[in-house]
């Protein structure tokens, strides 16, 4: 039987405010505790909450950005007993959520739907004291409330995901996307893009979906990838040995490289659902949608298009050097000239060793570099020699090569180089011979040095074998 | 409508709503709310299908407030009053699981 | 106690001291309160150290503000800094806010002394003030008997002349049928026109504090200084609050009032001819009084008794042991939450909580909490309608006179039938308020209801200073 695998993305990520969502407390991560309080936040008897205008603003950006509908939405109160909540009711969206109906696309060009994107406060941190700070074998628990009321986001996918790279690469994605809008900084290991996974198995071929467990305490994209492996085949082993899934929610152990049962099998929470009665409704005009969706920067997706198109090439290949935001540097290359591929090539390589100094490297000094390889002026070794020098101290490239006493060799030329190497290390030749390859790096230097660095390693490497009769 | 209370429904309510309750209580409550929501039986024969609920008396929408720094609590006058505080936080007995 | 009005006229002009005044008023309290116990604390020091500061101003040539000097009850439900706001329930015995409510923050800032917090019905659930983990308010007509409630302690605090105003909240008739118990004026207004913020909620979207005084025209003093827009409470209504004191004495000349028949249905006869006696007063002042009907109103106690608890059920959740308040610590957090709210709410708390989380519960959310809505909507229309004959309503406020503690503690159902007049304004959100006019056939106040549109307090305090005029004769 083959089966695969179903995955939903639940993602919830702290909006960048100045402040909390419904006070004025500062939205700060790392502050001495209970110091950013008040009597909303902390839900005091008597308090009100207010809504922050430029959270709602960043929702909608979220919103617009994974090309949501953004509609005319309500707050619910979520009702729940647990002591990090001061209200034990969190304020979140339910059937009349902010954003609806969006999608967004990966690298590779394929498309996750976004079933929507709502607005909720965030919960205070309890620390577990004892038991080794986990909270089954803890003595107690100290509450920390200044991150209750920081103002999330939760952003959720259909389950149109079936493999856990899948499922990583959308992650990044949103996280580009999201520190792209400026709403959020996406710091899953800070805790302010935090990631729960939704998995089932079905057989292949489609058909009806499968139980589904929810799975958290998900750090990192690695654990991300790991636990959705691991979870899948546990529903795996577990449906082909006759048992069924039971719906639950488990919690990824980084340690043990596993899923665990976190919650006992009841029923489906009681939230008991009814809209806030403290605060009304939310209906932003067609002006203010209007002024979000222009002031949105040109998302990573459109930033690949573009350059794949640009360059001739996938959308897929452009993948490394928008996410390294070195798209512009390649784009003015191309437009002045340069081959797309080797662009590419150089920005997704040595450019991304050095990215400090690649983002001050002058565009037209790149262009030209390029232009001098592309001519075959410059082999590919002297290129990097160059290009590692413009990265360092900027110049003009044909001046860099010159200094250099750079210019490509002909092959002629180089065949006796490397003959007189070969015959100047004749013992060692002989071993290389019987297929010591340890001794191709000592005859390539060797080479090298002999040439002043002008011959094109490949090609010495070729000529080395086919001496060696390979 | 829904069927008459029982004593288990009230039971679980009380557990919802984190009220421990004596037999006596809950033979009590299972009988006074059973007879409140008896009357609800007057407005559940009204025809309400195309009358939309009012959450709220006014008319208002798109309150907001700007995103603005405003003092926050002093954190000793709000510890003090804390059944129990350590290490400027509010302790609380043992947590068995988590959130719902 | 003399008028508001006159109290801090004389205040300003320098012809009484503040402290006076408040000493007149802190013995007043300690001659009657002992048997009355309108008061579950009594804030001597600070309310003397309050009106010498406001001497120490008015010296300077400082004017203090319309109340000035004047002494103010306040319902121990609302926020008050560093002084006990227990909302007479033991889960907030001993709780000190670390914020003021902006109705106190307008009050003092208007020059009033707040001399006190009033008894309530725990966490304002109840008709009578019996409710009180404290202990009852007695009606100072007749101490055998209710105050009412919720707000019984100020209500009595006012009738026995210990303070000209006090401050109450109103969610389904808890300023107003303890203002006719009591034979005393009590506004409950627009919903949003005075701030909640720092008021601990019992239903959000019926909850509105409100004043009680000796007269129309105090009534209106205080609430030109406690309503308006407040910025902290989301839905508060985005004006000022209106003018009502300077138009009080305009008449009803042309006016037209119409009596709610669905209202006067099954209230004692002995109220209902009182209403009847005030709809002469008007109609010899020259209105046009007619009968005026409010179908869906009968559905109100229902609807009320299905949404107030549900939203009191999530607002009191935060009563945890956690961070403020009654904890009784067990071994675990659950454990905990339990013994903690089981040990700190009454019965009639613990009650609406059931009920408000039952109605919220999945599968009778839609039957019972989201129906209940929708008559919400029916009797905002019916009121509607009602307002396109007439310019206001009148009504009784509450079905009988005062009755003996203890009458109505047996039956919830029966206790509940106190609030059938003055539930429907809470529901549709519409200002309404009771005049004292005349007596029962026993001797005991009775009050009448008079209702306005949706923001037409000035209209409303003058149909009420009109009824208040010819009250004398009743």
């Amino acid at each position: 039987m083959s089966w695969e695998m179903v995955i939903g993305l639940e993602v919830h990520c702290e909006l960048k405010t100045e402040t909390k969502l419904f006070c004025g407390c500062r939205n700060m991560f790392g502050d001495e505790p209970n110091t950013n309080i008040c009597p909303v936040c902390l839900g005091l008897p008597g308090s009100l909450p207010v809504l922050n205008r430029q959270a709602v603003d960043f929702a909608m950006r979220i919103g617009e950005a994974l090309h949501c509908e953004v509609r005319r939405s309500v707050f619910h109160r979520k009702n729940y007993f647990y002591p990090d909540m001061p209200k034990d009711y969190q304020v979140s969206q339910y059937d009349e959520p902010i954003n609806v109906h969006g999608w967004l696309e990966l690298p590779d060009t394929s498309r996750v739907g976004i079933t929507r994107a709502h607005m909720e406060e965030d919960t205070g941190k309890t620390t577990h004291v004892g038991g080794g700070g986990r909270i089954h074998e803890a003595a107690y628990s100290l509450v920390d409330y200044n991150r209750a009321g920081v103002p999330l986001v939760e952003i959720v996918s259909e389950p149109d995901i079936r493999t856990s790279d899948q499922a990583k690469a959308y992650v990044s994605e949103l996280r580009a996307i999201l520190v792209a809008t400026g709403a959020s900084d996406g710091k899953m290991e800070e805790g302010s893009m935090r990631v729960d996974a939704n998995v089932s198995v079905r057989p292949l071929g489609g058909g009806e979906f499968g139980t589904r467990c929810e799975i958290k305490n998900l750090n990192s994209l690695r654990s991300l990838g790991r636990a959705i492996e691991y979870e899948a085949r546990r529903q795996i082993d577990l449906l082909e040995s006759g048992g069924t899934v039971d719906q639950e929610t488990r919690h990824w152990n980084e340690a043990d490289g596993r899923t665990l049962s976190g919650r006992s099998k009841e029923e489906a929470y009681d939230y008991r659902y009814f809209p806030e009665p403290d605060l009304v409704p939310l209906d932003p005009d067609a002006a203010w949608k209007d002024e979000v969706r222009g002031s949105l920067p040109v998302l990573p997706a459109e930033r690949r298009a573009r350059l794949a198109q640009l360059a001739a090439v996938e959308p897929a290949d452009t993948a490394l050097v928008v996410e390294l935001e070195l798209d512009a540097l390649v784009e003015a290359a191309v437009n002045g000239g340069a081959d797309g591929r080797r662009a590419l090539n150089r920005a997704g390589n040595e450019l991304a060793a050095n990215l400090t100094a690649a983002r001050t490297l002058d565009p037209a000094a790149f262009t030209a570099l390029l232009k001098l390889e592309d001519a075959g002026q410059l082999t590919p070794t002297q290129a990097k020699e160059v290009l590692g020098e413009l990265l360092e101290k900027g110049g003009d490239p044909a001046a860099i090569a010159a200094d250099k006493g750079y210019e490509a060799m002909e092959a002629g030329d180089l065949e006796s180089v490397v003959d007189e190497v070969l015959a100047a290390h004749a013992d060692e030749f002989e071993r290389f011979k019987g297929g010591d390859q340890k001794l191709m790096g000592f005859f390539v230097k060797l080479v090298m040095d002999a040439t002043g660095k002008k011959a094109d390693g490949k090609a010495v490497s070729a000529l080395l074998r086919s001496r060696a009769g390979g | 409508m829904p069927e008459r209370l029982t004593r288990e429904t009230v039971a679980h309510v009380a557990r919802l709503a984190r009220l421990a309750v004596t037999d006596d209580e809950l033979e009590m409550f299972t009988t006074q709310l059973g007879a409140v929501l008896d009357h609800a039986a007057d407005i559940e024969k009204l025809d309400t299908a195309d009358v939309p609920p009012t959450a709220h008396p006014l008319p208002l929408e798109n309150v907001l407030r700007a995103d603005e720094v405003e003092p926050s609590l002093d954190r000793d006058e709000v510890l003090a009053q804390a059944p129990s505080a350590e290490d400027d936080r509010f302790r609380v007995p043992r947590i068995l699981g988590e959130a719902p | 106690m003399d008028t508001a009005v006159d109290i801090a006229r004389a205040v300003r002009e320098g012809r009484r001291t503040a402290r006076q005044v408040v000493e007149e008023a802190l013995s007043a309290i300690g001659a009657r309160d002992p048997e009355l116990h309108a008061f579950n604390h009594v804030m001597a020091d600070e309310a003397r150290a309050a009106a010498d500061a406001l001497d120490g101003r008015l010296a300077r040539g400082e004017d203090p503000g319309p109340l000035a000097g004047v002494p103010v009850a306040l319902k121990d439900n609302m926020c008050t800094r560093g002084v006990p706001t227990t909302c007479s329930s033991k889960i907030l015995d001993g709780w000190l806010p670390p914020y003021d409510a902006t109705v106190v923050e307008r009050l003092v800032g208007a020059g009033a002394v707040i001399v006190g917090k009033t008894n309530l019905d725990e966490f304002a659930m109840g008709s009578s003030t019996e409710n009180s983990a404290f202990g009852p308010t007695r009606n100072p007509h007749d101490p055998t008997r209710v105050p009412g409630g919720s707000s019984g302690g100020s209500a009595a605090a006012v009738a026995a002349g210990m303070a000209p105003l006090a401050i109450g909240s109103d969610t389904g008739g808890s300023i107003r049928q303890p203002a006719a118990l009591c034979g005393v004026v009590g506004v409950k207004p627009t919903y949003g026109r005075v701030s909640r913020f720092g008021l601990i909620a019992f239903a959000s979207s019926l909850d509105q504090i409100g004043p009680f005084a000796t007269t129309v025209a105090d009534a209106a003093l205080m609430f030109e200084v406690i309503a308006g827009h407040d910025r902290r409470d989301s839905t508060s209504v985005q004006e000022p609050a209106p003018a009502v004191l300077g138009t009080l004495g305009r008449g009803v000349e042309g006016l037209r009032v119409g009596i709610i028949s669905e209202l006067m249905d099954g209230v004692a006869p002995d109220v209902a001819a009182r209403v009847d006696q005030a709809a002469q007063v008007l109609t010899a002042a020259g209105a046009k009084v007619d009968t005026a009907s409010v179908p869906a109103a009968i559905y109100g106690l229902t609807a009320y008794y299905l949404i107030a608890p549900a939203e009191a059920s999530s607002n009191l959740a935060r009563y945890d042991g956690v961070r403020y308040g009654l904890r009784v610590e067990k071994e675990d957090i659950t454990e905990t939450y339990l013994a903690t709210r089981a040990a700190g709410f009454g019965p009639e708390v613990k009650r609406r909580i059931m009920l408000g989380t039952y109605a919220l519960s999945a599968g009778y959310y839609d039957a019972y909490y989201v129906k209940a809505q929708k008559v919400r909507t029916l009797i905002i229309r019916d009121f509607a309608a009602a307002y396109g004959d007439f310019d206001v309503l009148l009504s009784p406020t509450a079905p009988t006179t005062a009755f003996p503690l203890g009458e109505k503690t047996g039956d919830p159902l029966t206790m509940y039938m106190s609030d059938i007049c003055t539930i429907p304004s809470n529901l549709a959100g519409d200002p309404a308020m009771s005049v004292p006019f005349g007596t029962g056939d026993d001797g005991l106040p009775v009050g009448v209801q008079v209702l306005a549109p949706s923001l037409q307090e000035p209209l409303m305090f003058r149909v009420a200073a009109a009824i208040e005029a010819g009250a004398g004769d009743a």
